[in-house]
């Protein structure tokens, strides 16, 4: 019978470059892949036109200058000891909201370092004032 | 002789579920890359040492500006007032609504601009109000 003289083939899918294949893939994707995550400072601007009025005594003004010169409460003070200081007066006052106000010509590095410095003393009270142009 | 009575242990590694392992670590990485979509601009990013890392890539709007002035989003250059309607739309999304916006700005950049950059931002409000300054992390 003509049935009978059919070829038997190995129906089976080989198998063995399976792990070949995978592997390819697997070390494509590993390349391609960047780890690296965004890092900074968050922050969460206010909404516009929402004005809110704060006691005198809760605020601490700080200013910048162009030359990158800081004022914490009217008195000059090094970038690096903002930290140690805020830390102070937030044990003083837990509600003190410090007040970053810079010139028009600041650079964005030392306004980024004096922020820093604050979130170094945990403060989480942090107002930008707009700059005076 | 008692040579003879060391029984033999195959000492092969089992490699039958090799492809499964490979299939797993293939589809975690498949699953958790993001391909760069935009190289964005040549800036240097200031240090700083309390720092947070972004929660993901993907539903971060990101906002370049360089030394020389140029603000850019998503590869193409745009003036300050661009800012406003193009986060509108990205907070608008369907399908990846904007929950955060990183500022790339280059430490040289003048605060003037960064505040214009920002009051962009405030006139969206919402979602807009949510940033991330870019920073590297410092050593000190």
């Amino acid at each position: 019978m003509f049935l009978d003289k059919r070829k038997k083939g190995s129906a089976e899918i080989p198998t063995s470059s399976l792990a070949d294949i995978a592997f390819l893939l697997l070390i494509f994707f590993l390349v391609t892949t960047t780890i690296d995550t965004d890092k900074g400072i968050s922050l969460v601007l206010p909404d516009l036109g929402k004005a809110t009025e704060v006691n005198k005594k809760n605020i601490a003004n700080l200013l910048i200058n162009a030359n990158g010169n800081v004022l914490l409460k009217e008195e000059p003070i090094a970038i690096k000891q903002i930290a140690e200081r805020a830390r102070q007066m937030l044990q003083e006052n837990p509600r003190l909201i410090f007040s970053v106000k810079t010139d028009a010509t600041t650079k964005y590095d030392v306004f980024i370092a004096v922020l820093d410095q604050l979130k170094r003393a945990s403060a989480s009270r942090i107002s930008i004032a707009e700059p005076e142009s | 002789m008692k040579f003879k009575t060391k029984s033999k242990v195959s000492c092969g590694i089992p490699t039958a579920s090799m492809p499964d392992i490979v299939f797993m670590l293939l589809i975690f990485f498949m699953v958790s890359t993001v391909f760069k979509e935009s190289n964005g601009l040549n800036v240097v990013l200031p240090a700083a040492k309390r720092i947070e890392k972004l929660p993901g890539k993907r539903d971060v709007a990101v906002i370049w500006a360089d030394r020389s002035g140029r603000i850019s989003i998503d590869d193409k250059l745009i003036q300050i007032a661009d800012i406003e309607p193009i986060i509108r739309a990205k907070a608008r999304d369907e399908l990846h609504p904007m929950k955060l916006v990183s500022l790339r700005i280059d430490k040289d950049v003048e605060m003037s601009k960064v505040t214009a950059i920002q009051q962009q931002l405030r006139t969206v409000g919402s979602t807009a109000l949510n940033i991330n300054y870019s920073t590297k992390t410092a050593v000190d």
